[in-house]
């Protein structure tokens, strides 16, 4: 059999003291649908380590990182193969899902998107050339995410520390947005 | 070549000599000239040409205002209607001057230019005395301050008075504070950048003038897209020209401009000068000049008692200029006391227009001030504060206080608290009274602060066939005066009429000029006509730099399948469907598209092909109420599919016409997946949130894409079950233990795999779904069997079309039921309800003349129609307009048919079967015979194999 192959898997990284970009392949990545006032949300945060961020654009992290995507919407992304993610919150649901009255949406879509790091000292202006958000650490600082454009491609963008970044970009985009953003490097790398 | 009119004592220039050429001739400027400033000082006078009359036209101006030297840069690379006066000078430069219209390049632009977002608490536009004061208050406060700035150094009008401010030349002073400014983390000094747009929400653009040409991938331009808490508008004013006759001639100018070339660049403009003004600025400008070496012949002032006095020339107060002499440019000026003055240059001054522009353009009101005879901002939509001379603070002294106080509230209203005022620097006006009442003159950009000019635009005449309002569009007081007795009253309406302030320059010269003189003309007073709207761009920016990076390439983005390396590889050709690149088909040596597309469609409805078909839209629908959900969705029923079975759907509109098709599976009791067409992937799942947020709230289902999640291979064709068989051994295969319209989970390749038995070719087919990651495996292994041809989007339209099966958005336009498509059977008689039942009850959903979807075949079997191609009754067209019964919606050539046949949308088609229709292409109309629209195994006996 031959090996899987991640959207970005041709894709030379770039590392300088200014800028960093790679891809972060083969994350386990999980669409959680639920009411967040519900037993099943609190059942899934009990699962998960830590209750679903209710503040919008805003991630938790523990075991995974939660990403908020929507009030009744949060994107889990686990650290790489864990293909046991989708059961254990499917598990962590099914006693208040029985109990009636509550219901989940819990779908794989672990190759739906790719991730990208992008950091060092320029990384919030290489951003800046397609966001049109304030990625200011005093209004985007670690723990903040968004589902935003980045240059013509949709992408969920989160802040960690360090002035990094994580951008998970649609498969299909990926090609298209790392050569958008290596364009967009050209006054930043030697 | 040395010049003649320059001398060189300019702080701050580095004297690096720079060769350029004008018109054919070799010159030498400095660094940092502007072309302007240049060829001043190599003595060229005349520079354009005028675009309607071809009036010798010379520099009128020092900055953006500019409305006559218009040129074309020829070398570096073409650049048309650029304003001399902005144009920074570089070595090599080769520019020649315009008649009113530039030449674009006719090839690419080889510069990068590009874009980016900044937001800030506080933007202040203009770094003159007012906008340097401004920011450096708010900056104090800790908000994240922005500083834009059009010029390439800090300190608006203050290099071109020479003013001082704290005892230093003004022009060390604002490099001091905007060095300052920019070593502070979180304050941001663009020089070079013109903020030429105002939008809602305080959303500015700016463009970035950021070097010459071919530096190392460095962006030439760039756009700033500006999101900010509050502005403050530090614009500064433009200097107000007089309407007289001859007043465009070389030689005329404003006075303030000439005070710029000697101040600013070292530049005398000419060698004997007149004044001619109507306020005091003018006096500080002839000072300046004459301390420069320019002999002042005397001073026009239209005042009886002009405020100012100097003794360094003849003083005519209460006259006018009538006119210039000279033949082209300027040798004499006329005066109304009969005199005639030799001078090569005539300053002139009517007072001073804030720059009100970009105010204007967020939405703010105006008002007309009386004591400087101009219009000042009277209340603001947006989160604004106007300083300086842009609301007619005209003082060095008041620009400094204004600025800092505008930059204090702007912070405070960002949220941030501002720090005690410094003192406020010392201005070199402050208590100037001492000079006598001679030296006033001082201010951002030169204007008047005390004793200010009444207004005055216009001298008097018999004839206004040469006073110029507007110059660069050679409009003239006499136009403006035909276009008020043509009976316009609005300044809108005369600027359309005559097209006063439609040149490069948008009126900033003539805007309130043409106002006073339409007053005049119909007697109305001139704070009721107001101006013209203000609208962006503020000065003038090329596509290019708008365009940025969206180019080539990078236009727009390209989406594709997890197997597209592979398609590339093997030589296929793409189709775009939407964003994605599709395989249309895949040449083999020697073979064009006809050839290659009859090869693999044999080779489905013969062996085996294989598609990819991940780009087909997927969504999975979960929750207890899901079946309901779909049943309300599609046409038919889809409650009572089975776990592990799987149905063809079709949805409507409301309006009952069709919107979407794709397979529907059962994975669980509360859980489908539902495919979409490619195209509609994202307006399906939004139409499904919009149903479920809106109208059916209570219904408990989500709705989750996972298009890009799974890659999707279509196997298709008679030997498709052996090829499964052979990589699948799990699985029973047969056509018993595995049905059409189900699936299987299965490994296929070792792969974990959902397999469905569907088929969009009407053979034996398997759709094979794998995790993304694992498609280029699956896809290889199925190769490597040596059995499978790759198949193309082409191929897959022959064959579905062979069997009748529509294309949403290719046979259908919005207009299409499902009856129309032949489809009856897929709208469900039993259910209570769905989107779009409620339309076929309309009796325009059952007209007999509907048109339906049929086939067509051409008489001549080698003949392959046109895609869209109408059809007609009879084979003589009558006169038009001539009725069409409908239109060729796909049209093929069919190696199982051995023949070419469409697709039609015919109207009452279903009843024209076998009639005799025709295409109407130019010639003879082409005859087609109607039939029905399955054309290739109409029993459906192939599809398991």
């Amino acid at each position: 059999m031959a090996e899987r192959l991640s959207p970005l898997a041709r894709f030379e990284p770039v590392s300088t003291d200014d800028l960093r970009i790679a891809e972060i392949p083969f994350l386990t990545q999980v669409n959680l649908r639920v009411d967040p006032k519900s037993r099943a949300a609190a059942d899934i945060g009990l699962a998960l380590g830590a209750p679903l961020p209710t503040e919008p654009n805003t991630y938790a992290s523990a075991d995974s990182d939660v990403f908020w995507l929507g009030p009744d919407e949060w994107l889990i992304v686990g650290a790489g193969a864990r293909a046991d993610l989708e059961p254990r919150l499917r598990a962590a649901a099914t006693g208040a899902v029985e109990a009636g009255r509550v219901h989940v949406g819990i779908t794989d879509v672990s190759a739906q998107r790719t991730a990208l790091v992008v950091g060092g000292p320029k990384a919030r202006d290489l951003l800046a050339h397609g966001c049109a958000l304030d990625l200011h650490p005093r209004t985007f600082g670690p723990g903040r995410c968004a589902q935003t454009m980045l240059a013509r491609a949709q992408v969920l963008l989160a802040a960690r520390e360090g002035g990094e970044f994580r951008v998970f970009v649609r498969s299909s985009f990926a090609g298209y947005l790392a050569a958008w953003l290596l364009d967009a490097a050209v006054e930043y790398l030697p | 070549m040395t010049s003649h009119h320059r001398r060189h004592r300019r702080p701050g220039f580095g004297g690096e000599p720079l060769r350029f050429r004008f018109d054919g001739q070799d010159y030498e400027g400095l660094r940092g000239d502007t072309l302007a400033s240049a060829l001043l000082a190599n003595g060229v006078r005349t520079v354009a040409t005028s675009a309607a009359l071809g009036r010798p036209r010379g520099i009128y101006a020092s900055w953006t205002e500019e409305p006559n030297a218009i040129v074309q840069i020829e070398h570096p690379f073409p650049e048309p209607m650029l304003q001399a006066t902005t144009v920074e000078l570089y070595d090599g430069l080769v520019a020649t001057g315009l008649t009113g219209r530039g030449r674009l390049s006719d090839r690419p632009d080889p510069a990068r230019h590009d874009a980016v977002h900044a937001h800030c608490d506080v933007l202040v536009v203009g770094a003159g005395p007012a906008g340097l004061a401004a920011a450096r208050a708010a900056a104090g406060s800790g908000a994240r301050v922005i500083l834009a700035d059009d010029r390439p150094i800090a300190g608006g009008s203050l290099p071109d008075t020479a003013e001082t401010v704290d005892g230093v030349p003004g022009a060390a002073w604002a490099s001091a504070v905007a060095a300052d400014l920019a070593g502070r983390p979180d304050v941001r000094v663009l020089s070079r950048t013109s903020v030429f747009g105002y939008y809602d929400d305080n959303y500015l653009v700016a463009v970035e003038r950021r070097g010459e040409w071919g530096g190392q991938g460095r962006a030439r331009e760039r756009v700033w897209r500006i999101r900010a808490g509050r502005v403050v508008l530090a614009t500064g004013a433009h200097e107000r020209p007089i309407a007289f006759a001859d007043n465009d001639r070389p030689g005329v100018m404003l006075a303030g401009a000439a005070r710029a070339y000697a101040n600013r660049y070292g530049v005398l403009p000419g060698r004997r000068a007149v004044v001619f003004t109507a306020g005091d600025s003018a006096y500080a400008a002839a000072r300046d000049l004459a301390s420069a070496g320019v002999e002042i012949a005397a001073i026009v002032d239209v005042r009886q008692a002009p405020g100012a006095r100097w003794d360094g020339a003849e003083i005519l107060s209460g006259h006018v200029v009538t006119g210039v002499g000279g033949d082209g440019a300027v040798s004499s000026v006329s005066v109304s006391d009969g005199r005639e003055i030799q001078a090569d240059l005539l300053l002139v001054s009517g007072g001073w227009n804030p720059v009100v522009h970009l105010f204007g353009q967020a939405g703010g009101e105006l008002r007309y001030d009386e004591g400087i005879g101009s219009f000042v901002p009277r209340s603001a939509r947006q989160a604004l504060e106007v300083a300086g001379a842009a609301r007619g603070v005209f003082s060095l002294s008041g620009c400094l206080e204004d600025g800092a106080a505008a930059g204090a509230r702007a912070a405070e209203a960002a949220g941030f608290r501002a720090p005690p005022r410094h003192p406020a620097p010392r201005a070199s006006d402050d208590g100037a009274s001492d000079n006598g009442a001679s030296d006033n003159g001082a201010s951002d950009n030169g204007a008047p602060d005390a004793d200010e000019p009444v207004a005055f635009w216009l001298v008097p005449s018999g004839d206004y066939r040469s006073h110029f309002v507007d110059l660069q569009r050679d409009v003239t007081v006499a136009d403006v005066v035909r276009a008020t007795g043509a009976g316009l009253r609005s300044v809108e309406h005369v600027k359309r009429y005559t097209t006063a302030g439609t040149a490069h320059d948008q009126g900033k010269l003539s805007g309130v000029l043409t106002s006073a003189i339409v007053a005049h003309a119909i007697g109305a007073d001139i704070a009721q006509l107001g101006t013209t709207t203000f609208r962006a761009p503020y000065m003038p920016v090329s596509f290019a730099t708008l365009a940025g990076r969206d180019r080539g390439a990078l236009h727009d983005p390209v989406r594709v399948t997890s197997l597209h390396d592979w398609h590339v590889a093997h030589g296929a050709l793409f189709e775009n469907v939407g964003q994605w690149k599709r395989p249309w088909y895949y040449p083999r040596p020697g073979e064009d598209m006809e050839a290659a597309v009859l090869r693999e469609c044999r080779a489905v409805r013969q062996s085996v092909g294989a598609m990819d078909a991940s780009t087909l839209g997927k969504i999975d629908v979960q929750g207890p109420d899901a079946a309901e959900f779909l049943d309300r969705l599609y046409t038919n029923m889809m409650s009572t599919l089975k776990v592990g079975a799987i149905r063809y759907g079709v949805m409507c509109r409301a309006d009952g016409m069709v919107f979407d098709d794709g397979t529907v599976i059962r994975l669980a009791d509360d859980r489908f997946l539902v495919t979409t067409t490619t195209g509609n992937a994202a307006a399906v799942l939004d139409w499904m949130e919009e149903w479920l947020q809106t109208e059916w709230p209570s219904l408990r289902v989500y709705c989750t894409s996972v298009t890009e999640h799974w890659a999707t291979v279509a196997l298709a064709g008679p030997g498709s079950r052996d090829v499964l068989a052979g990589l699948a051994p799990g699985p029973a295969v047969d056509a018993a233990s595995f049905p059409f319209m189900t699936w299987r989970d299965a490994e296929v390749a070792g792969i974990a795999a959902r397999v469905c038995r569907i088929s969009f070719s009407g053979e034996l087919a398997y759709e094979i779904n794998v995790n993304a990651w694992d498609g280029l495996a699956l896809w290889e292994a199925l190769h490597a069997t040596g059995a499978v041809t790759p198949y193309g989007t082409e191929t897959m339209h022959v064959l579905r079309a062979e069997k009748g099966y529509p294309i949403v958005g290719q046979d259908t336009d919005g207009t299409v039921t499902p009856a129309d498509l032949g489809m009856d059977w897929v709208v469900s008689k039993k259910k209570a309800g769905f989107i779009g039942k409620r339309s076929f009850a309309r009796s325009d959903t059952a007209r007999p003349d509907r048109r339906h979807l049929v086939g067509l075949l051409p008489a001549d079997p080698d003949f392959l129609l046109p895609e869209g191609a109408h059809l007609v009754e009879s084979s003589t067209l009558p006169e038009p307009p001539v009725p069409t019964l409908g239109h060729v919606t796909s049209s093929y050539r069919s190696a199982a048919l051995g023949r070419t046949f469409a697709l039609a949308l015919v109207s009452g088609g279903r009843e024209r079967v076998g009639e005799r229709l025709y295409v109407p292409l130019g010639g003879e109309p082409v005859p087609v015979t109607v039939t029905h629209h399955v054309l290739y195994d109409p029993e459906g006996a192939r599809r398991d194999g």
